[in-house]
């Protein structure tokens, strides 16, 4: 491996696991600040007290997980510019503004009113309170909206165009970067996903009070919110999947192969393979088990139209490839002051398709001088590696159903005044915290690993976006961030299942389980 | 558009500094407060007090950092580029360094055993002195410029190291940030608290002020005879869109005095800046705790902006090729990316200071011992 090669891998795992660690954070923020503005809202509503220490306990189990967020978040926040110094350069202006209007218009909310829901309660007016306890929920998923911009921009970058004479994308139409499909459906999946994983949160923990009988009027208010808000979330995750964004983009439609393992075109609608051996090597799925014509329906929503296979998605990109090759002799020649009408004219032939000249790189820094094998290994680079996304998706879907089974189960035995009775349900709920984290992390990995090998959709090769650094700074910053990450993430879960254990008498108001016990 | 670029770019130099302004002057008094935190706080109690002062504001505060990071992506992409990746090894240290705030704060006092909150203690320490030091270190390097240069792609090549950083010149820079955070991290505890500790924060005060006086004045003497500064001789028309590579630049002692001597009236800024520490020492002594705040506030502004001013418009200057240092005219977003961000700043910073006030004023008054009794299991 030479040195680029490393730092390359080694930023992409650094990249992924401070990413991963955020997003141990980010969901349980999104869903538990909404299901702190829905708890104070009946205690603004009925003046019942009890709804207000719903909302403190819970909150107190939102900051102790809210300051990991932060703590993890500073990280990705400058990490494009410590580690993807190129990436910065070359699509800064346009990533870039999301990423800062997330900052000014989300963050800002959120952690300055944040501090009000933990300290405003004897300073402001009840209706003032539940305000500020809005703004900071507001404030969250604004945040995940404009990161998710970002993160959309770079699945299906439109609104941009390559100038030569800076070399780099620059933004054409803000509205088309706003607007842009696929950041509007990972929106609404990546919230909706962050609202199931709160209320699992809510819904197991006072499952557990339920089952050793504590606090339980506390406990089953809390547990017929999160069963409510749960219930409408994973609908929402489920029928506003993400698959629905594959189609648009280039490099979805790779994607959406991939974890299809989609190895031939089929006449549409496309059968869909439900479990099987995804083998790269013979670009083909062993013991595959397909059902017919569902494939075809989810992506295209059409009976009609094909859903491309590898094969012929490679077979494109060799196309592209080549011409790749001539876009960046173009580009060469451009740069090296030819500025003729008619240098500009032979790039802009071949310009869209410069981003699958610059994979070459990887291979010889000149482009235009690769060899038929470099040619082909290229080709192959442009399919991520098929049975990590095959089985990460499919994680994610049957989490899905089962989270979609344990919340109807609970909402229909608690309108039916038969909870108590349901022990299985409440331990099954109490077993299920950890899985929405689970989904989560595994739905990062298809969206991203599926990326590959671009960070810029057919614009940028990951390859080149890394900054020039020495692996050994890669090294230390890496043992930085896991052993950081890790050890507080230790602190946290101690804290988080001390509180959760203690239940609403961690707010000593005397009225709850604890206090009027003594403790063992 | 609504400018044209080349006012565009000067007006974003201005945006970029006020959030910067925004950060040291806000999330400023809090890492003084967290670099006193252990030595002014001798017991429990008071280091709570301590921690109450800023806990409900500092995580508004630090923003001011975030959103300066992402505007900086937006709108000097080249920049923020080269900046964190060049020193990279410098910016992880003060993230693992921040990172013990978030957390610090939160949990500190959550669990009753006293090592574990002696622990976090020192922890929310680290948080509060290490940055700072970076940050001047870092500062102070920008004058001297740092060792990278471009190739024909525009990929950037660095060949500093960490090491490199802590010159003398730097460490001072860096030691200035540290006093002079320190000084406004005192006299803000001076308001806030009461009692002992606000007269100890009194007197941290009027030290730290001394030291902020010299060391300015050491760094001032050391940038207008000693470092070579950087000096713009030929660039394209400003008003056009250009790359680093293409202007030519030279390396003289004194050249940082240029735009001194050039617009004599920004000579107030160092001025402002020493009269604000006197100020805290006047003030300080006389317990007029607010007023000292606010010459501490003044000081702070006035130092970022005589460095700011000094190197205009240099933002990064490349000791190795001065040619491809980077500026306000160069290295920045298209045209269109600034003024798209343009309304965005301008529309949300507005809104952004009203709240902060808002937020200010429900949370004003002193942080007492009655008060970390009565929230013995809330506060902080």
């Amino acid at each position: 491996m030479t040195s680029v090669d490393e730092v390359v891998a080694l930023s992409r795992l650094q990249f992924a696991a401070t990413a991963m660690y955020h997003f141990l954070f980010v969901p349980l923020t999104l869903g538990l600040s909404w299901i702190l503005v829905i708890m104070e809202s009946v205690y603004v509503m009925t003046g019942r007290e009890i709804y207000r220490d719903m909302t403190k306990f819970w909150g107190k189990l939102f900051g102790i997980n809210f300051a990991m967020g932060v703590t993890t978040g500073i990280t990705l926040e400058f990490q494009f510019g410590t580690n993807w110094a190129y990436y910065s350069h070359y699509v800064g202006d346009i990533f870039g503004t999301p990423l800062a209007i997330e900052g000014m218009m989300a963050f800002f909310l959120e952690s300055t009113f944040v501090g009000l829901f933990f300290f405003g309660w004897n300073k402001l007016s009840k209706v003032q309170h539940l305000s500020v306890t809005f703004l900071v929920a507001l404030g969250s998923s604004l945040s995940a909206l404009w990161i998710l911009i970002a993160n959309g921009w770079m699945n299906n970058p439109i609104g941009a165009e390559f100038n030569y004479e800076t070399m780099r994308m620059e933004l054409t139409s803000i509205g088309d970067v706003f607007f842009n499909p696929v950041g509007q459906v990972k929106f609404v999946h990546t919230v909706a996903a962050g609202y199931v994983t709160a209320s699992m949160f809510v819904l197991g923990v006072s499952a557990f009070y339920l089952l050793k009988a504590r606090d339980i009027p506390f406990a089953l208010r809390s547990f017929a919110i999160a069963a409510g808000f749960g219930l409408a979330s994973t609908l929402s995750v489920i029928v506003l999947g993400d698959e629905s964004g594959y189609t648009a983009g280039e490099v979805n439609k790779v994607k959406l192969a991939a974890i299809e393992a989609e190895w031939e075109t089929e006449p549409a609608p496309a059968g869909i393979t439900v479990v099987g051996l995804p083998n790269d090597e013979h670009e083909r799925t062993d013991y595959a088990i397909k059902i017919p014509y569902v494939l075809g329906l989810i992506a295209t929503r059409s009976t009609d139209q094909e859903v491309v296979g590898i094969k012929d998605l490679k077979k494109d990109h060799e196309v592209r490839i080549r011409n790749g090759m001539k876009a960046y002799a173009a580009l060469t020649r451009l740069k090296s002051g030819d500025k003729s009408e008619e240098a500009k004219q032979a790039f802009k032939q071949v310009q869209q398709d410069l981003g699958y000249g610059l994979l070459l790189k990887k291979y010889t820094p000149n482009v235009v001088d690769a060899t038929e094998a470099q040619i082909k290994m290229a080709v192959n680079d442009t399919i991520p590696k098929v049975a990590p996304l095959f089985w990460s998706f499919r994680g994610m879907v049957f989490l899905g159903m089962l989270f979609l089974f344990i919340f109807s189960a609970s909402f229909y035995f608690l309108v039916r005044k038969r909870l108590a009775q349901q022990r299985w349900l409440l331990k099954l709920a109490v077993f299920a915290i950890p899985l929405p984290w689970v989904a989560a992390e595994l739905g990062w990995i298809v969206a991203e690993y599926g990326r590959q090998p671009w960070t810029i959709a057919g614009i940028l090769p990951t390859h080149l976006s890394a900054s020039n650094i020495q692996p050994q700074s890669l090294y230390f910053s890496l043992a930085g961030f896991v052993g950081f990450y890790t050890l507080l993430l230790v602190i946290e879960m101690t804290l988080m299942i001390k509180f959760a254990r203690l239940g609403p008498s961690a707010l000593h108001t005397g009225k709850y389980h604890w206090e009027q016990q003594p403790a063992q | 558009m609504l400018f044209d670029y080349e006012t565009y770019k000067v007006i974003w130099w201005c945006f970029v500094g006020v959030l910067l302004l925004g950060f040291a002057l806000t999330g400023g008094f809090d890492f003084g407060v967290g670099m006193s935190l252990p030595f002014l706080g001798k017991n429990d109690v008071e280091r709570r007090i301590m921690l109450n002062t800023v806990g409900p504001t500092w995580e508004g505060n630090q923003t001011w950092f975030i959103a300066a990071g992402g505007t900086l992506f937006a709108a000097w992409p080249m920049v923020y580029a080269a900046a964190f990746s060049g020193m990279y090894i410098a910016l992880m240290v003060c993230l693992f360094a921040l990172f013990f705030r978030p957390v610090g704060f939160d949990y500190r006092s959550k669990l009753k055993d006293p090592r574990w909150r002696n622990a976090w203690d020192w922890g929310l320490f680290v948080g509060g002195f290490v940055p700072p030091l970076i940050f001047g270190v870092a500062f102070g390097n920008l004058l001297l410029g740092v060792p990278f240069r471009y190739d024909e792609i525009l990929r950037l090549e660095y060949t500093g190291t960490f090491i490199g950083l802590l010159n003398p010149f730097g460490l001072l820079a860096g030691l200035l940030a540290v006093a002079m955070l320190l000084m406004h991290g005192a006299t803000f505890l001076h308001q806030k608290a009461d009692g002992v500790l606000a007269e100890r924060a009194r007197s941290l005060a009027m030290v730290a002020a001394v030291l902020v006086i010299v060391l300015f004045a050491a760094a001032g003497f050391w940038v207008a005879y000693g470092i070579e500064g950087y000096r713009i001789v030929t660039m394209p028309d400003p008003n056009t869109a250009f790359m680093p590579p293409a202007k030519t630049v030279e390396r003289a002692v004194g050249a940082w005095m240029d735009n001194y001597s050039r617009w004599p009236l920004s000579i107030a800024l160092p001025l402002a800046a020493f009269a604000g520490a006197l100020l805290v020492i006047a003030f300080s002594a006389a317990r007029r705790s607010l007023l000292a705040f606010l010459a501490s506030g003044l000081t702070v502004a006035g130092i970022i902006l005589t460095a700011g001013v000094a190197m205009f418009p240099f933002v990064l200057p490349s000791s190795l090729q001065p040619g491809h240092s980077l500026t306000a005219w160069d290295g920045v977003s298209s045209h269109k990316t600034l003024g798209v961000m343009f309304w965005v700043v301008a529309l949300l910073l507005p809104i952004i200071v009203m709240y902060t006030s808002w937020v200010y004023r429900v949370v004003r008054g002193k942080v007492t011992e009655q008060h970390i009794r009565d929230n013995e299991h809330s506060a902080y």
